[in-house]
């Protein structure tokens, strides 16, 4: 039996690589999801048969608990719309750093026999785990809208620094100590609850996915550790592939959104506050008829969506509009920053979502080139992804971050929803510029009068 | 047990062909893959139900309880939502 299951997990670390390998491509990604599906499946069945397992009452707990957990989070997932799917993969994740330091927790209490290494794994991946499970709890509660305020107060790194101090020291206590007794591990567990919890408090919304992104990773990592300590090599080596994998994507994701890591965890956004300048110059309206026109008559359209386009549900009507402009051998094209939707790569999700084909949507490198050339530049929701300052103003607290350069576009329609200032409140000289005109109005109402313009001209 | 060296081993392989993996992934699948690699290590599960199978008091059943609940949870959620998501993703030449 045990040589049964050494091989199902072998197996299942195999599947869970080429799943997360076949992943990385958009045309073998779903088939991706669904081998490392049957990994999980096979490595969760062998299990009920592990030699260790013992007691009715234990098996009886365990598949009601996977009843309950599985269950939950499967109605959960089902039903979960796409623009909250960032705070979903939080819980999920959270859920997985809960658990890996749950598992510690009953082997520490247990008092099970170790060596040094394993035990000091043992807590160690308790800290992490627990850590990534109160912090994705602020990390959803924040996404979702149930916690508007950063939490801030002077001399709050201090107090964090100190309380991850204390979880260090008592977390060496337990696994370098004599002995330790329950009173020592609810202490252990507690601070490292409360610093994940501190720690997610003052980051600002716009900065979660990257966090999200960490604590994917630090699970993954906890995982692993808890799978040394366990003797299991599917854990081991699923945790540490996805804790290194969580680790680079973490990367690119800071990298894309130019906000070193270090400045994503220890310094609010806007910190400091952009000096209030005047722009020069005055914003043009047009009317919906005269933009319908534009793009009819274009011959190169490139559509530059924002989060703005999915808070409005925008997305069906431009792409009806993009069939309509098809139909007229109008080539038309998306471009999207990594930093379009709440994380990179959820407005391709939003798009496919909506029908759009992958194959016309284009990422920053690859469309940047294409500006000059295109007739008409349409940008809905977006704002501070368009802004040239950031290629242009070294005083803007933008400057330096890759930017789409909509304003090289011949004509550029900003659809927007009234006149005041993006998310992160600076200014855009892009809707100054002479080449821009400004749609107001709600984008799915705007976006269907185009469609219906667009249709009139027949 | 795996133990010493070779777990050491196994730490760094894997490591590096996680890095590996994922180096080449076009930004456009970057929220699936996070949660598609949250998927993968909703393999705590399997560790959970052992935690939890071996458990002796009470104190240790509650705590296994709970990790199988969160880690049962873990995989639904992460597959059902990642499954979702790449099941969207269509070429213009229809299909997949």
């Amino acid at each position: 039996m045990q040589t049964i299951i050494q091989a199902a997990y072998f197996v299942a670390a195999v599947l869970f690589i080429v799943g997360l390998k076949r992943m990385s491509s958009p045309v073998t990604a779903r088939r991706g999801i669904i081998w490392a599906g049957v990994g999980m499946l096979v490595a969760t069945l062998v299990t009920f048969a592990h030699p260790s397992l013992h007691g009715v009452t234990n098996y009886i707990l365990m598949i009601v608990a996977m009843a309950i957990g599985g269950g939950l989070a499967w109605w959960t997932g089902k039903r979960v719309p796409m623009t909250d799917m960032p705070q979903m993969i939080a819980v999920y994740n959270g859920m997985g750093g809960g658990a890996a330091g749950a598992i510690a927790a009953v082997e520490l209490v247990k008092g099970a026999e170790m060596t040094l290494v394993v035990q000091s794994l043992a807590v160690l991946g308790a800290l992490i785990g627990t850590v990534a499970f109160s912090g994705s709890l602020i990390a959803f509660a924040k996404l979702q809208g149930l916690l508007k305020r950063s939490l801030r107060f002077s001399g709050q790194q201090i107090v964090n620094l100190l309380i991850f101090l204390l979880a260090v020291i008592a977390g060496l206590v337990i696994a370098f100590g004599p002995g330790y007794g329950t009173g020592l591990l609810w202490a252990f567990f507690i601070l490292a609850f409360a610093f994940g919890l501190l720690m997610t408090f003052p980051i600002g919304g716009a900065d979660m996915p990257v966090v999200i992104s960490l604590y994917n990773a630090l699970t993954g990592l906890a995982v692993g550790f808890e799978g040394f300590v366990l003797g299991n090599p599917a854990m081991m080596i699923a945790g540490i592939v996805v804790g290194a994998a969580g680790s680079l994507l973490t990367q690119l994701m800071a990298k894309a959104m130019n906000r070193p890591l270090s400045n994503v965890l220890f310094s609010g956004f806007g910190a400091a506050a952009p000096a209030e300048q005047a722009t020069e110059g005055t914003m043009k309206e047009v009317e919906n008829n005269d933009a319908a026109i534009m793009m009819a008559f274009a011959s190169k359209v490139i559509i530059v969506p924002g989060y703005g386009m999915a808070v409005a549900q925008a997305q069906h009507k431009i792409w009806e509009l993009v069939q309509l402009l098809q139909e007229r051998d109008v080539d038309v094209k998306f471009a999207i920053h990594p930093v379009a939707g709440r994380m990179p790569g959820h407005m391709n999700v939003l798009l496919a979502e909506a029908g759009v084909p992958y194959d016309i949507i284009y990422d920053l490198d690859e469309i940047n080139a294409e500006f000059p050339t295109a007739d008409v530049a349409l940008v809905i929701g977006a704002n501070d992804v368009v802004n040239p300052a950031a290629r242009k103003n070294p005083d803007s607290p933008i400057y330096g971050m890759p930017i789409l350069n909509v304003d090289q576009a011949k004509n550029v329609i900003v659809i927007k929803r009234g006149r005041g200032a993006g998310f992160s409140g600076i200014e855009n000289e892009l809707f100054f510029e002479d080449n821009t005109q400004m749609l107001y109005g709600d984008g799915q109402k705007v976006a269907a009068g185009l469609v219906a313009n667009v249709k009139a001209l027949g | 047990m795996i133990e010493g060296f070779v777990a050491l081993y196994i730490f760094m392989l894997a490591a590096f062909t996680g890095y590996e993996v994922i180096s080449k992934v076009p930004v456009i699948l970057h929220t699936p893959l996070m949660s598609g690699s949250n998927f993968v290590h909703g393999i705590v599960l399997v560790g959970a139900m052992v935690a939890m199978g071996h458990a002796e008091t009470v104190p240790e059943q509650i705590l296994g309880f709970v990790a199988v609940i969160l880690a049962a949870g873990n995989a639904a959620g992460g597959y059902v939502v990642t499954e979702r998501m790449l099941e969207m993703f269509k070429s213009s030449k229809g299909g997949e």
